[in-house]
């Protein structure tokens, strides 16, 4: 169902039909999706939902697209896992991770790409384009290889191996750019507007693309009984994700399908090596200032971040706060929630896990709360970052004696 | 100083549909007064109230964002180019 009314500039209010339009003509401010909220309430319901497929389209009435057989590689409706080890680690009470790595390209970038290929697609595009840190990159060459489209994908030279690679096995045009990502995001914004027939999922598909992220929202619901956690821990690059997350629950209230308001405490975690959003937030200012990022967290290395302002009002406006985490402090979260929890998360996810850690120790997520913390990115594609650091206990040779005198495991004398 | 400035789709309908323009001046802020002057429009699109860039709209200065530089009065060399380009990208 379609409930689209049309698109909104968040700044000056100014309406846009539903078309390939990311910014405000006269005030440059975003677009967004404006719906007819009352009518979608009236079709929507919690049954509806539950009896759709087990992907993020099971939420197609609050998605801005009206094809009902969407790209769709199968995203979403990730676990929802309770993490009692880790949570006793931190000395926090009822703790959940958004186990989002399992996506079909191993980030929450399918959720994005999903709705804005198919988006794309309904408006009539056939090429497939984006500016990425490396997760987006992978996602828009496996939908449009899916879809039959062609993509262009701008990527940083300096990523990692593993998400080259796992972009250029999908075929398409594959562009390493001699910059950093802030500088192959100018270029595409440039070539959006050379190239208006290409749809850039994060520039003129941007409108759909990030209402994507909504569905992070809706899955902890709906995966927590139909009700709002307490505080949720949310990574920063350009900040879409963490609004997203936040404008979510809101509307899951305003459809009904939350009876009581939500009121969620919104936390943003940034590499302290990339933290625009998180210094204005220790500053108290309302201007984030661009940096030239210097992370392992390559994933969130966007210096000059399209949404910091208003990530930055929604952790405000929340009573959330920020956290920022070192190249180390980064590499701890990952293997905290690896031996915690049995789950291998990128350098993002170690972002997360360490800010998570930083703001139970200041008392900002409280043992109170029902607290969810959003792992968005699968580990194998940044392994390098642990190379040399993480590797095996010990090297013997083949004999029972080698073993025995290589390593005492705890606990390994017990017997049944 | 002859400088070329690239145009945003959002702002062709002011320079009657071209991507550049040619324009001389030797500070960010002279190439934009002379593309006002040109292309009447243009400072109430680039300019909050105060006079300062809006928050949403991004100038590099030979591919360097001008924020890292002098803000508008950033100089501007001969033949260099001045790319005007909406912030709300990426991610």
């Amino acid at each position: 169902m379609d409930f689209v009314t049309g698109l909104r500039c968040r700044e000056c209010s100014r309406t846009y039909p539903a078309e390939a339009l990311h910014v405000c003509d006269y005030c440059f401010g975003p677009l967004e999706v404006a719906y007819d909220y009352d009518a979608m309430a009236v079709t929507v319901t919690r049954e509806r939902i539950e009896s759709g497929p087990q992907s993020i389209w099971r939420y197609a009435d609050l998605l801005p697209v009206t094809d009902t057989a969407p790209i769709d590689l199968r995203t979403g409706f990730t676990p929802l896992v309770r993490a009692d080890r880790l949570a006793a680690e931190l000395g926090l009470g009822e703790l959940w991770i958004k186990n989002d790595t399992v996506n079909p390209t191993g980030s929450f970038k399918d959720r994005v790409v999903s709705v804005a290929l198919t988006r794309a697609r309904e408006l009539g595009f056939k090429v497939a384009a984006c500016a990425s840190t490396g997760n987006l990159a992978n996602s828009v060459a496996a939908h449009a290889a899916r879809a039959g489209m062609t993509s262009v994908v701008f990527i940083p030279k300096d990523l990692e191996l593993a998400k080259v690679v796992t972009t250029a096995v999908y075929g398409g045009y594959l562009i390493a750019v001699d910059g950093t990502y802030d500088d192959v995001n100018r270029l595409c914004a440039e070539l959006a507007s050379e190239h208006p027939t290409w749809a850039f999922v994060n520039v003129n598909l941007r409108t759909y693309y990030a209402e994507g992220s909504k569905t992070l929202a809706f899955e902890v619901a709906e995966q927590l009984g139909w009700q709002a956690p307490d505080h949720v821990v949310v990574p920063v690059a350009s900040g879409s994700q963490l609004t997203k997350i936040h404008k979510g629950f809101g509307e899951l209230h305003r459809v009904g399908l939350l009876h009581d308001e939500p009121h969620v405490r919104v936390s943003g975690a940034q590499a302290a090596g990339c933290s625009p959003v998180a210094t204005a937030f220790a500053d108290g200012s309302d201007a984030i200032r661009p940096v030239r990022p210097k992370t392992i967290a390559k994933s969130l290395a966007i210096g000059n971040p399209a949404d910091g302002w208003y990530a930055l009002e929604t952790v405000r406006q929340s009573g959330g706060s920020f956290a920022a985490a070192s190249d180390e402090e980064i590499l701890e979260g990952i293997r905290l929630l690896a031996r915690t929890e049995g789950i291998f998360a990128e350098t993002a996810g170690g972002v997360t896990i360490a800010c998570l850690a930083k703001l139970a120790t200041s008392g900002v997520v409280r043992p109170d709360e029902l607290v969810v913390a959003y792992v968005t990115g699968n580990g194998l594609k940044t392994v390098e970052a642990l190379a040399g650091t993480t590797g095996p206990t010990a090297t013997i040779a083949p004999t029972i004696e080698a073993f025995a005198s290589a390593v005492e495991v705890e606990g390994g004398s017990h017997t049944t | 100083m002859s400088v070329k400035v690239r145009i945003p789709t959002q702002l062709r309908s002011l320079t009657g549909g071209a991507g550049e323009v040619t324009l001389e001046g030797s500070t960010l802020s002279e190439v934009l007064s002379a593309l006002d002057a040109a292309h009447p429009g243009f400072a109430g699109r680039l300019f909050d109230d105060d006079g300062s860039l809006r928050r949403f709209v991004n100038v590099f200065v030979a591919d360097e964002d001008v924020r890292f530089l002098q803000g508008l009065s950033t100089p501007v060399g001969e033949g260099q180019t001045v790319s005007i380009v909406p912030a709300v990208a990426g991610g």
